[in-house]
């Protein structure tokens, strides 16, 4: 940062809000270099992507209709006469898939690596939150073209929700905004995608970024070990040297999307009916299919519970149990690695991988 | 709160805790007045059943043998299905598992959810797959050229 022209801008700023303490820390933040580096970029390739969504999101915001009389019409105007309309409208689709899938990458890579262990339990816990937002925002945002597809997979997510004890039938209609999927709730999943989900996602992430930089880069237990022993990891500096490499990394990604987008255009299907039959292959997005394919194999009554009830007590059940990993994993902060933790999490990622090919043949 | 300095009578510390205490009370009692509207607003009024117990679905010609139809009876789709037999079977649509709108499969004879494969016989019962119930039967009656379905009591 000795640039002639910033160094001014800067120290004026010093001057005024003592801003010199984070180009310090900045100067100071390194990230250590071992075979298991790799995982450190996807982070930040989730939150490059989100930042896409963002700004295509607000480039649909400028057409798109959120009633049930105009919203297919709106995205189908979109992607046919607004210049780059059906370039905007597939890059936000393809990013959105891709930060899921980077997420879930981020996710079982920390996972994996044992990050979650103390002292980083609560960045764990709030990057839970934020799959569980992003999630919401696939989920939500999957309605809002009001096409057949999206439309019985809010019949049948909504219903998911319904099926909950005690709370159920208030989230059913929270959610629907009435007993029935109608445009009520496009209106609502509308209002969930554009303000509720972003307020959300940005308080957490301010969290998790906060966590993630007061406590610095997590190495896992094998390098830690080697460091205790006196073979200390080789860092090297975050600014600029892992930041540009980072910024590679986005190059390429957008490089990606834009190819993605040219070459396999999302589809936007027929428009909703809530008067026909669901149409046979119906499915949900890739990455609640796993979940999907689960709830068909289930049956209609397991023990005293309904199959659909067991379903979801047993995935919220999951759920709660990998949100708590920190804490029932706290030999891990030790620098113990328990077997079963990896075991669990080899069980949950080839759970995944299967149910979901089952699911596309 | 703590008060800094000489050390307050017990007297001073008791009404200290009893208006605290008041205080609180208050505030909590204020905050639950604030988000009780907020949460009945979440919840929309509730829509009435629609009083029509019975609907015109098709005419006679509409439906060959062994095709089905789904219809809007009331707020909800209904099914039709004309059996090989020439039979009129009426249904409620609404797959039981969760919410699916199903479908008459000709080729099998069947009544199928394609949401999770379940499947349904002519009387309605839940055969295969996830559903849970029986589907809602409805009553068939044929007036003139128009059928007409009506729910039970």
């Amino acid at each position: 940062m000795k640039n002639s022209l910033i160094r001014p801008i800067l120290n004026w700023l010093d001057e005024r809000f003592g801003t010199g303490s984070v180009e310090e820390f900045l100067r100071h933040k390194t990230v250590p270099i071992h075979r298991h580096t790799i995982w450190y970029y996807f982070g930040g390739m989730t939150l490059f992507l989100f930042i896409v969504q963002v700004l295509t999101g607000i480039l649909l915001l400028l057409y798109y209709r959120p009633t049930p009389e105009d919203a297919y019409e709106s995205v189908q105007y979109i992607v046919t006469q607004v210049r780059f309309g059906w370039l905007i409208r597939s890059v936000h689709s393809w990013s959105a898939n891709l930060m899921v899938f980077t997420a879930f990458v981020h996710m079982f890579s920390v996972y994996f690596l044992k990050a979650y262990r103390k002292p980083r339990e609560l960045t764990w816990i709030s990057g839970m939150f934020l799959l569980f937002v992003v999630m919401g925002f696939g989920f939500s945002g999957y309605l809002l073209p009001w096409n057949t597809l999206a439309f019985f997979a809010t019949k049948v997510g909504t219903e998911m929700a319904g099926a909950v004890p005690f709370a159920g039938k208030w989230m059913l209609t929270f959610l629907r905004g009435g007993e029935e999927v109608t445009g009520a709730t496009l209106t609502r999943f509308f209002g969930f995608h554009v303000a509720v989900l972003p307020g959300l996602a940005t308080v957490l992430l301010a969290m998790h970024l906060l966590l993630v930089q007061q406590l610095g880069m997590s190495v896992p237990p094998s390098v830690e070990r080697a460091a205790a022993e006196g073979k200390p990891a080789p860092v090297m500096p975050f600014f600029p040297n892992f930041l540009l490499r980072d910024i590679i990394g986005w190059y390429a990604a957008l490089g990606v999307l834009g190819a993605l987008a040219a070459i396999f255009p999302w589809e936007l299907g027929a428009k909703a009916d809530p008067f026909a039959a669901a149409p046979a292959g119906i499915r949900p997005e890739w990455y609640f299919l796993f979940m999907f394919q689960t709830l068909k194999f289930l049956p209609a009554k397991i023990l005293f519970l309904e199959g659909e009830l067991a379903g979801i007590l047993g995935f919220s059940l999951a759920g709660a149990v990998w949100i708590a990993v920190p804490f029932l994993d706290y030999r891990a902060g030790f620098g113990r690695v328990t077997r079963f933790f990896t075991g669990l999490g080899i069980f949950a990622l080839g759970f995944i991988v299967v149910m979901s090919a089952l699911a596309l043949r | 709160m703590e008060d800094s300095g000489r050390p307050q009578p017990e007297s001073v510390q008791t009404g200290r805790r009893w208006v605290n205490l008041l205080l609180g009370s208050g505030v909590a009692a204020s905050i639950a007045t604030f988000l009780y509207p907020a949460l009945r607003y979440i919840i929309p009024p509730a829509v009435g059943e629609s009083t029509n117990r019975s609907v015109v679905a098709a005419k006679i010609n509409d439906l060959k043998n062994n095709t089905g139809k789904v219809f809007k009876f009331g707020s909800k789709p209904a099914l039709l299905v004309r059996t090989t037999a020439g039979e009129f079977k009426a249904y409620s649509a609404v797959c039981t598992h969760l919410n699916c709108t199903v479908q008459y499969r000709e080729d099998l004879h069947q009544i199928w959810c394609a949401c999770h494969n379940g499947f349904y016989d002519l009387e309605g019962r839940n055969v295969s797959g996830p559903p849970p119930r029986p589907l809602e039967n409805f009553e068939v009656h044929v007036q003139g050229e128009d059928i007409v379905v009506t729910r039970g009591a």
